[in-house]
């Protein structure tokens, strides 16, 4: 039974990476550019809610409601005044070197906000675990909310691409922004959704992170941000469906290593296996290989 | 014509060698003077070591144009390769300066042959992907280096990766590395003079690789890998070849940085991807490909956090937007347009850049 | 024997057939226009024949040697040079260094002579200085020797290419379209060229045109594809009149 928790927990832990993936990967397609500062983002979502259950006295609903609206705006306004300048600099190192400053800039801010002490963070969900097999199986009710919240997520972003104008527009300007433009299209105001989209994600997965992990410091949300950066290289950098699949497989393997190889070793096992799949597939599971015309 | 090229480049690089050596007289002399706060005095061989990482991240980012987030890693392995050297010689080798000859050597040898076995791969990839499982192998080796152990007794060096125990030493074994807490009690030969040597035989050997017909072909494949292989330039072997010297480099400031400690850890402050990623900052500040640039950009920027102590709290802070702000200043297209309205020498009615072209 | 013969050469793209059973034979010394209405394949054929492509069917013998599936720097070193129809020139290298670039596998001296500066390092970038610097002049550009490439001019960055080509040392030129995007102007100076170039060197060269009265002005013998197909093929002016080209090039 110990293999099927294992498992459970894996996809778990998988789906929050997938939520941030999908942000990484959402603003990878359509601007281009890594955004480093995508776990920061987690970070600062996670202390909205806390100070919003804690200082405000906010119930979970609201105080996530609020996390999501302080991240949204916060991604809308780093696109706009730190990497909408850069979009057409000569070389994309630039905006990738500035990510990193506001990556810094986040983290310090909640440093001296916060603090720099470890804060507790109280698991949003409350309900009793749901037990199997006569007790052999135990399910926290955490675990199934992420997991149901990453199945709704990748639901709900899925249809609203495909539906929806303005998920029209965002397939369009990833695939040409330039031809984009010429028919019209805002390339502007959809860039600024998709960064409004992502951060309002990564709020969530803050919250859903910090409730399975509930130590909060200001640099919470960098390394799982690599990792969600490295799921969505993994699933094929750009595609949505990728991001989830490259999610999950990481939680799996992440829990897994942990709990059968090495707890030390995990995150290299993670590296690893991101390694081999890049050199059998170099775009990743779902990724298309662009070849260059010659 | 060739002359005057000759006599452009050359100029160029004594002025590099130049900046170097009078930051070496100043501080020298400044240290006697007693006047030097033992804050700054601190910093002069870190100094040193960022601004070999630097110049030498800058051969795989800015020469060979491929984009790096694991060049921590490379120093991590140099740094553990010589450390143990040096701890294995102590009484082998009592002479000190060849001793610690010998451990640069030895880093850079390790972190070279890790440049290769990693090089092979990852210069397989493009682009993003190429600078991501840069990262991924520079995490592996600091993560593995923490559960590594490996001790010596009477019948040689024992390995493990589980725990002191298991290496099954003698009686008269001592453990030298130990898993995460590292290596203890290194002895602590880096000194500021020796530390501006070897960042003037890094800048030597960058500089002169840039000029040879290696470095000409590492350029070619940077500006054009289809027109450089047209040309009949082997890619494989010249993307390795600037990827591997990088990493001895690399391994070179790692030697350092293990000798001006007294005890080696790998954590994800030394060793991990946040410091690759800050070397990359000093790369791009210092302008790509701009091996002057990078050296200056380290040491400046290796040295402000700490002068911004005064501002305790907010000094990273400020150095955050400091960043932001002279990225977008140097790159943004709408700031150099603004730049080249209003710059000086237009004001001052000197068009001379116009007139050369 | 002719310097470059090929036959039943062929490669597809996921279904679709891009090159099938092309044949060509180059007589030492001959201009040779291929040609051809949009996305026939002119392209995809020097694709194949440098190596970038490797064809599904066929073969390519260079002067006799058989450098089918080979490798682009085997084949460069087997001496075919080439440009591209879009400009591939070494950009933040300067004029010179891009026609170093070409010859380097023309001289060599180890890396510890690239590193201390050794006698031979002196005199082997002595010598190719020199031999860069003959090119230039060749091609009109010494002036601009120490020129960053991507500051040239258009028709300028063209004439680069060919001389960076041209330090190879090829048996064979093949150029891509050298007049695309220039003026009738251009166009006649750098026909005047590819002219000098062949005299000069003795050179033996393949080129993609559309410019008809480039192709007719210059080339002997022309090769048109259609569809990835030989349609016709011999001396210009027998292809030129054949009225199978006639309606599927020339005819609109």
């Amino acid at each position: 039974m110990s293999f099927l928790s294992y498992l459970i927990n894996g996809i778990s832990l998988g789906s929050v990476y997938a939520i941030i993936a999908l942000g990484y990967t959402m603003v990878y397609g359509i601007a281009k550019m890594l955004n480093f500062a995508h776990g920061d983002v987690i970070m600062i979502g996670a202390y909205v809610t806390l100070t919003a259950m804690t200082s405000l006295m906010a119930p979970t609903i609201p105080a996530i409601l609020l996390a999501i609206v302080v991240c949204t705006v916060l991604g809308v306004v780093i696109e706009r005044v730190a990497y909408r300048p850069l979009r057409n600099a000569t070389s994309p190192l630039a905006v990738l070197i500035t990510a990193i400053g506001v990556s810094y800039l986040l983290q310090n801010i909640a440093l001296l906000v916060f603090g720099a002490n470890t804060k507790s963070f109280p698991s949003v969900v409350q309900l009793p675990a749901l037990s199997l097999a006569g007790g052999n199986l135990v399910i926290s009710s955490l675990t199934l909310v992420t997991i149901l919240a990453c199945i709704v997520i990748m639901i709900g972003l899925t249809l609203f691409i495909k539906k929806t104008k303005a998920g029209q527009a965002m397939l369009a300007v990833s695939e040409d922004r330039g031809a984009a433009q010429l028919m019209g299209i805002n390339v502007n105001g959809t860039i600024a959704l998709t960064f409004a989209i992502g951060s309002g994600l990564a709020a969530i997965a803050g919250v859903l992170l910090c409730s399975a992990y509930p130590s909060l410091t200001p640099y919470t949300g960098s390394m799982p941000g690599i990792k969600a950066f490295v799921a969505a290289v993994f699933g094929g950098i750009g595609s949505i469906p990728g991001a989830m699949i490259g999610g999950i497989l990481l939680g799996v393997i992440e829990i897994f290593g942990r709990a059968y190889i090495s707890s030390q070793m995990a995150d290299a096992i993670v590296f690893a296996v991101l390694i081999v799949v890049l050199l059998v597939k170099p775009a990743g599971l779902l990724g298309k290989k662009i070849q260059e015309k010659v | 014509m060739e002359k005057k090229r000759w006599n452009k480049t050359a100029k160029n690089n004594a002025v590099t060698y130049g900046i170097v050596i009078v930051f070496w007289i100043v501080m020298t002399l400044w240290r006697q003077s007693g006047n030097l706060s033992s804050l700054l005095q601190g910093l002069l061989v870190p100094v040193c070591i960022y601004a070999i990482m630097a110049v030498s991240l800058n051969l795989t980012v800015g020469i060979l144009g491929e984009l790096s987030l694991g060049h921590a890693g490379f120093m991590c392995v140099g740094a553990f390769a010589s450390a143990f050297f040096t701890q294995c010689m102590t009484e082998a080798i009592p002479f000190v300066p060849l001793r610690f000859a010998l451990a640069i050597i030895v880093a850079a040898l390790f972190a070279a042959v890790f440049g290769v076995i990693i090089g092979i791969p990852v210069l397989r990839l493009q682009g993003d992907y190429l600078a991501i499982v840069t990262l991924a192998f520079g995490e592996i080796i600091k993560n593995f280096v923490n559960i590594l152990y490996i001790g010596r007794d009477s019948r040689g060096l024992h390995f493990s990766i589980r725990d002191t125990l298991s290496l099954g030493l003698e009686e008269d074994g001592v453990v030298i590395i130990k898993g995460p807490q590292g290596i203890t009690g290194t002895s602590r030969d880096a000194t500021f003079t020796i530390g501006i040597i070897l960042l003037l035989i890094t800048l030597f050997i960058v500089l002169r690789l840039i000029q040879s017909r290696d470095g000409r072909a590492i350029k070619a494949i940077r500006d054009n890998q289809i027109a450089a292989e047209s040309v009949g330039i082997n890619i494989t072997k010249y993307k390795l070849m600037a990827f591997t010297i990088s990493a001895a480099l690399a391994g070179v400031a790692g030697a350092l940085y293990s000798h001006n400690l007294s005890s080696l850890t790998a954590t994800s402050q030394n060793f991990g991807y946040n410091m690759s990623i800050m070397i990359l900052v000093y790369v791009v500040l210092g302008g790509i490909g701009s091996i002057r640039g990078s050296m200056i950009a380290a040491a400046i920027l290796t040295v402000l956090p700490e002068l911004l102590r005064g501002l305790s709290d907010y000094r990273m802070l400020i150095y955050a937007i400091i960043l932001i702000v002279a990225m977008l200043l140097n790159w943004a297209p709408a700031a150099l347009a603004f730049r080249e309205k209003y710059s000086l020498k237009r004001l001052l009615g000197k068009n001379k850049a116009k007139g050369v072209e | 024997m002719a310097l470059l013969e090929v036959k039943n050469l062929g490669i597809s793209f996921g279904g679709l057939r891009a090159v099938n059973g092309f044949d060509i034979k180059i007589e030492k010394g001959q201009l040779y226009g291929l040609i051809g209405p949009n996305g026939a394949g002119k392209t995809t054929v020097f694709n194949l024949l440098t190596g970038v492509y490797k064809p599904d069917t066929g073969s390519i013998v260079l002067d006799g040697k058989d450098i089918t599936g080979k490798k682009t720097i085997e084949i460069s070193k087997a001496g075919i040079a080439r440009t591209f129809q879009n400009i591939r020139l070494f950009k933040d290298m300067s004029v010179m260094d891009n026609v170093k670039a070409g010859l380097h596998n023309k001289h060599s001296y180890s890396f510890l002579s690239g590193l201390l500066h050794l006698p031979s390092y002196h005199a082997v970038e002595k010598e190719m200085t020199e031999q860069a610097m003959d090119l230039l002049k060749v091609f009109e550009l010494e002036d601009e020797a120490e020129t960053l490439a991507a500051n040239l001019p258009y028709g300028k960055q063209r004439k680069l290419e060919i001389a960076r080509a041209m330090a190879t040392e090829p048996k064979l030129l093949l150029l891509d379209e050298p007049a695309a995007g220039m003026n009738p102007n251009e166009t006649k100076t750098l026909m005047e060229m590819i002219e000098f170039v062949r005299e000069h060197f003795q050179m033996t060269i393949l080129l993609i045109e559309h410019d008809m009265k480039l192709v007719s002005g210059i080339c002997e013998a022309l090769t048109v594809l259609n569809f990835g197909e030989v349609l016709a093929q011999g001396q210009t002016s027998v292809v030129l009149n054949n009225p199978q080209v006639i309606t599927a090039y020339l005819g609109e």
